[in-house]
């Protein structure tokens, strides 16, 4: 069994059976965290070229890590001091890349579909590390990775996504993929921050999280955009937080092994409380470790073969 | 990718001469080490495991010693992850003793071209320092690509390169035996 995919543009693509196997490799990957040695020698040679169009700590510092773990080479490009600044088009850029022979091109991009233009037009693995409003294939299997891990299964889970579903890349690559895996998925939010496309996606739409609460075994609750606020899409931040937020009160109606996500970054207070955030009810911090073992399974199973059959055995 | 059909030529080994074979090495094992109480066993990935147990089990039953037991997968230590046709599933490795010190015991199935050897002990290094590593196979094949040799055989069988050798253990395959395999025709 393989990816029988050049890229990973997002979970829409993947069947059940490739995203089960990302999240099996991931396993072993995640052992490796707890030796003396984090570092295997797998994809010694290979070149990683990390391209973030848009702002980030967490994916991009993860990715290299990731790639780092696995003695590959990375390059950081960073837009402000590149080409781009320049007037260069995102496939000069990409074709500049290949031109350098990298293996592995992880790219963010604020515009749906980037990962997918560069994909078509060179020949390196292409990661999409989150387009616009579309998908953020990673994020989404390191939360399914990260429920998987603590509830031994997610078929027949009740699984919420709070907050801004219309904007989020990360609601997405989640929907598609708890819904693959065969996961009863809501999607909590007020109208406006509900897309269109959402009915067909075979989720539950709710208005209210304190409706819902006590059947969910699963939260994930995503960031408000702050930086979209002047689109009014909702009154205000405190009356958002207060139906949408989820505080301990909240959470009193509960089931009691409950699990609270997050894809960070928090805005606590607003989204999420900050007890609850640091509750043990909590497995943020355990997504961000997870997202390396991930990573690492994702550019593992990408990675260029060709050639011919070999055995496990007798070598 | 290879299209070809593996024929089964002879069997090599049956179940009785597996445990007899098996309770030799444990028996050499034990008498060729300075100290047994520092033996640890590492089985390689997958029936180097079940065949580390069985070992295990006996030196259990010669010396009343528990000796520990890890799990090593050598695949993220391979040097041919650029040239298979199919990515090897990564499992388990787990090693909960610390080897440092420890006179490791490395054993698997069969011994072919070395290269899963020299991966393994590359990656026993990076979990410390061993005292010494020594290597233990039910059947060494020849064909050697690395200068690797095993200090404890249980049979010597050298092959052709388009012969296979299967060993199955009951712990998966629900039956002990050795098969010689040949590739054959073109499978439909």
């Amino acid at each position: 069994m393989k990816l029988n995919h050049k890229d990973l543009l997002g979970l829409e693509y993947l069947s059940k059976k490739e995203i089960e196997l990302i999240l099996k490799t991931a396993k072993p990957f995640k052992q490796l965290f707890t030796r003396t040695v984090k570092k295997v020698p797998t994809l010694r040679g290979k070149t990683v070229v990390l391209l973030f169009y848009e702002p980030s700590t967490r994916t991009r510092t993860s990715f290299e890590l990731a790639a780092k773990r696995l003695s590959a080479d990375t390059v950081n490009i960073a837009i402000s001091t590149s080409s781009v600044v320049k007037g260069e088009s995102l496939i000069d850029t990409a074709k500049t890349i290949e031109a350098m022979k990298a293996d592995f091109v992880v790219i963010r991009h604020s515009m749906s579909g980037a990962a997918h233009i560069i994909a078509k037009t060179i020949s390196a693995s292409i990661i999409n590390a989150g387009d616009g409003m579309h998908e953020h294939p990673t994020q989404g299997l390191l939360d399914i990775f990260t429920i998987l891990e603590k509830k031994d299964r997610i078929k027949g889970l009740n699984i919420a996504i709070v907050g801004d579903i219309l904007h989020s890349r990360v609601a997405r690559s989640n929907i598609w993929g708890l819904n693959k895996l065969g996961a009863n998925v809501f999607v909590v939010a007020p109208a406006t921050l509900i897309p269109a496309e959402i009915y067909k996606m075979n989720v539950e739409v709710h208005y209210d999280i304190s409706k819902i609460i006590h059947k969910l075994d699963v939260i994930n609750i995503l960031r408000i955009q702050k930086e979209r606020q002047e689109q009014h899409l909702f009154p205000t931040l405190e009356e958002y937080s207060e139906i949408f937020g989820v505080n301990s009160e909240k959470l009193l109606n509960a089931k009691k092994d409950i699990l609270i996500m997050h894809p960070g970054p928090m805005n606590r207070g607003i989204e999420i409380s900050t007890e609850v955030a640091d509750s043990k009810k909590s497995v943020i911090t355990e997504q961000v470790t997870n997202g390396i073992a991930v990573r690492m399974a994702v550019l593992y199973l990408l990675a260029d073969t060709d050639g011919g059959e070999c055995e496990s055995f007798n070598s | 990718m290879s299209t070809q059909q593996l024929i089964q030529k002879k069997v090599i080994m049956t179940e009785k001469e597996i445990a007899r074979t098996l309770l030799r090495l444990a028996h050499e094992i034990i008498e060729k080490s300075y100290d047994v109480e520092k033996i640890a066993l590492i089985g390689i990935q997958t029936r180097g495991i079940y065949i580390a147990q069985r070992l295990k089990n006996l030196i259990k039953k010669i010396t009343g010693l528990t000796v520990p037991l890890g799990i090593l997968d050598i695949t993220l230590y391979r040097d041919d992850v650029n040239s298979i046709s199919h990515q090897p599933i990564v499992k388990e490795t787990k090693i909960s003793f610390d080897v440092t010190g420890k006179h490791i015991m490395l054993v698997d199935d069969v011994l072919f071209t070395g290269r899963t050897i020299r991966a393994a002990i590359d990656e026993i290094i990076d979990f410390g320092r061993p005292k010494t590593i020594k290597l233990a196979v039910l059947i060494d094949r020849d064909g050697r690509e690395f200068p690797i040799q095993p200090d404890f055989v249980g049979k010597k069988f050298p092959t052709s390169k388009k012969e296979l050798i299967c060993v199955n253990l009951k712990e998966i395959d629900r039956e002990d035996k050795v098969v010689l395999k040949e590739q054959g025709g073109k499978a439909g």
